[in-house]
């Protein structure tokens, strides 16, 4: 089981002393973050991809790469690499690159985004976004898997003996996610690939991701990758804590009640009842999370939002201390309780290779024995 | 098909208590009776939408239904015929009906017979049910009784002249043609797949050569 965080990468104003950082500083904050992340002993860091303020993470690899080099144990992941109005082309390459310069610690979560404009800033029609995602990454998948590419798609221009450059390391793929808010179609896909599916959890009730995830746990059985519990899912999630409740919801307060996509909407109390929010002590985060295993059967991936909403550095960092130090370590226990031995850990490179080695090494068996 | 028919109803008034809702309380009373002279029972589900009101725009900005939103979202889109009343502010329907009917899936009302009916203070606004509420169910492909009601104040202190029929006519009537289409709906007995995928779909694509 693997713990983590994932940020989207929000530039926005504290409203307790309506200070707003720069990009500058956001930046070189996140890297911070991410150093803390593996310091405090999680296990993945993932970050979005936007193309408009407030947000500042246009290129996730170039940040993941900084990080990566300054990290020994983390694996860099992202939420989400835009399938929709990057060319696949690129996203081959770009992470490829990643894979290479981190060692492997690399992998991705596809996403199709929800930000109307960046589909015709990008050349692309956003009522096209499921067509889209569909054969950009039909054309990914084949590009890390084939030496010499012939293609030919509606989105982009065709390929004649294109090899993307460079090969992913040792010749296996960084492994990937799909997250989707509400698109069964999308659920199919990563479970026709035997992909992983991320359920982002944290602005909706978790009975609406529950019917996804069951969905493609379903489905991935469907297509033979085995048996739906040992489909591999993730989830979000998103927590405020100090040592007692009071203090944490009075803290976290101001920030729920402004930020920006749930702020000045419902209350604090009713949202947490409603989603995966938690806000209060760490036992109580770990009470709420702990039980997720139960609604969505065992999983291999569980990223929390700490940084976002204007929360200031020194908070996030404490934050982070909290979770590695008193939650995560206790939610590893529990959820390695009576854990089904079939059910698989997260795929790592480590893992795929030894997966793909092992793959090579049976057909030569049977050879053996037919001859 | 179920003898019973389900029969949500929408009443968007704000005071307490509305003309609307009296409007809604008197088209619901005719259509279930119109019904039982059928043979068929109702099953209504009565919505004040100022009851849901901060439900309401909580789920504009959060995106998700409260519990209690989502019951009442279900009780409309799973219903048999809907009736929708709404009082008529600024030349249309309120806003918080329209923000209602704004979180619902638009594709959830296809072929749902709806009864249109506006209340108002005078009878100069009339018409709001047939330029602004007819097309806004036209768009959502519900089919839309051919009499809408509109009770301005004065209708319930009046018998009608001889040029328009009364109220209780025209809620005779609208009411005769919204249980006729009930009676034959088969909406609220049919199963609603969330994980439907449209027609032709495939994992990799229509280029995709696997």
């Amino acid at each position: 089981m693997q713990f983590g965080i994932f940020t989207v990468s929000d530039v926005t104003t504290d409203p307790t002393n309506g200070r707003t950082p720069t990009e500058g500083e956001r930046i070189k904050d996140i890297v911070t973050i991410a150093k803390k992340a593996e310091e405090v002993g999680l296990d993945v860091f993932a970050l979005g991809e936007h193309h408009n303020p407030p947000f500042f993470s246009s290129s996730p690899t170039t940040t993941l790469a900084f990080i990566a080099a300054q990290t020994e144990k983390l694996i860099l992941s992202t939420s989400t690499t835009l399938i929709t109005t990057n060319d696949p082309v690129k996203i081959a390459e770009d992470y490829a690159m990643l894979q290479h310069l981190s060692d492997g610690r690399a992998d991705l979560m596809m996403g199709r985004g929800n930000t109307g404009p960046v589909y015709p800033w990008f050349g692309k029609d956003i009522r096209e976004g499921i067509p889209l995602a569909i054969e950009n990454y039909s054309l990914l998948h084949k590009l890390w898997r084939e030496e010499f590419v012939n293609w030919e798609g509606k989105y982009r221009t065709p390929l004649q003996g294109f090899q993307s450059t460079p090969r992913p390391l040792d010749g296996v793929p960084p492994f990937v996610w799909h997250g989707s808010i509400r698109s069964p179609e999308i659920a199919e896909q990563a479970a026709y690939y035997g992909d992983g599916f991320f359920a982002n959890n944290i602005f909706w009730p978790k009975e609406h991701y529950m019917r996804l995830v069951s969905y493609y746990r379903q489905r991935f059985e469907h297509y033979g990758h085995g048996t739906a519990a040992q489909a591999i899912v993730g989830l979000g999630g998103q927590a405020f804590m100090r040592s007692n409740s009071q203090s944490a919801k009075a803290e976290f307060r101001p920030y729920f009640d402004n930020a920006p996509v749930y702020g000045h909407g419902p209350s604090m109390e009713d949202f947490t009842e409603q989603t995966p929010l938690a806000v209060g002590s760490p036992q109580e985060v770990i009470d709420k999370y702990a039980g997720m295993r139960e609604h969505f059967g065992d999983y291999q991936r569980q990223l929390f939002l700490m940084d976002h909403a204007g929360l200031p550095l020194k908070t996030v960092l404490e934050q982070l201390d909290i979770l590695g130090e008193e939650v995560v370590p206790v939610l590893r226990k529990e959820f390695a309780t009576n854990r089904p031995i079939e059910v698989p850990d997260a795929p790592t490179h480590a893992s795929l290779v030894a997966k793909r080695d092992a793959a090579l090494a049976a057909p030569a068996a049977v050879d053996t024995t037919t001859v | 098909m179920s003898d019973v028919k389900k029969i949500a109803v929408i009443a968007a008034g704000l005071s307490q208590p509305s003309s609307t809702r009296l409007l809604a309380d008197r088209l619901t009373e005719a259509t279930v009776n119109d019904l039982r002279e059928r043979g068929i029972d109702a099953d209504v589900t009565v919505i004040e939408l100022r009851d849901l009101a901060h439900d309401v725009t909580n789920n504009l900005l959060t995106g998700f239904p409260s519990t209690k939103l989502d019951e009442a979202i279900a009780a409309v889109t799973r219903a048999d015929a809907l009736i929708a009343v709404t009082p008529i502010f600024t030349t249309s329907y309120s806003g918080l009906f329209k923000s209602f009917i704004d979180i619902l899936d638009p594709q959830s009302l296809t072929d749902l017979p709806v009864l249109l009916g506006a209340t108002g203070g005078t009878d100069r606004h009339s018409l709001a049910i047939d330029y602004a509420m007819r097309p806004l169910f036209a768009y959502l492909h519900a089919v839309a009784v051919p009499t809408g009601v509109y009770a301005a104040s004065a209708d319930w202190g009046s018998t009608g002249d001889s040029a328009s029929s009364t109220l209780p006519g025209r809620i005779a009537r609208a009411a005769g043609e919204l249980a006729a289409l009930a009676a034959a709906s088969d909406r609220s007995d049919q199963v609603v797949d969330p994980f439907a995928l449209s027609e032709g779909f495939s994992p990799v694509g229509s280029f995709g050569a696997q």
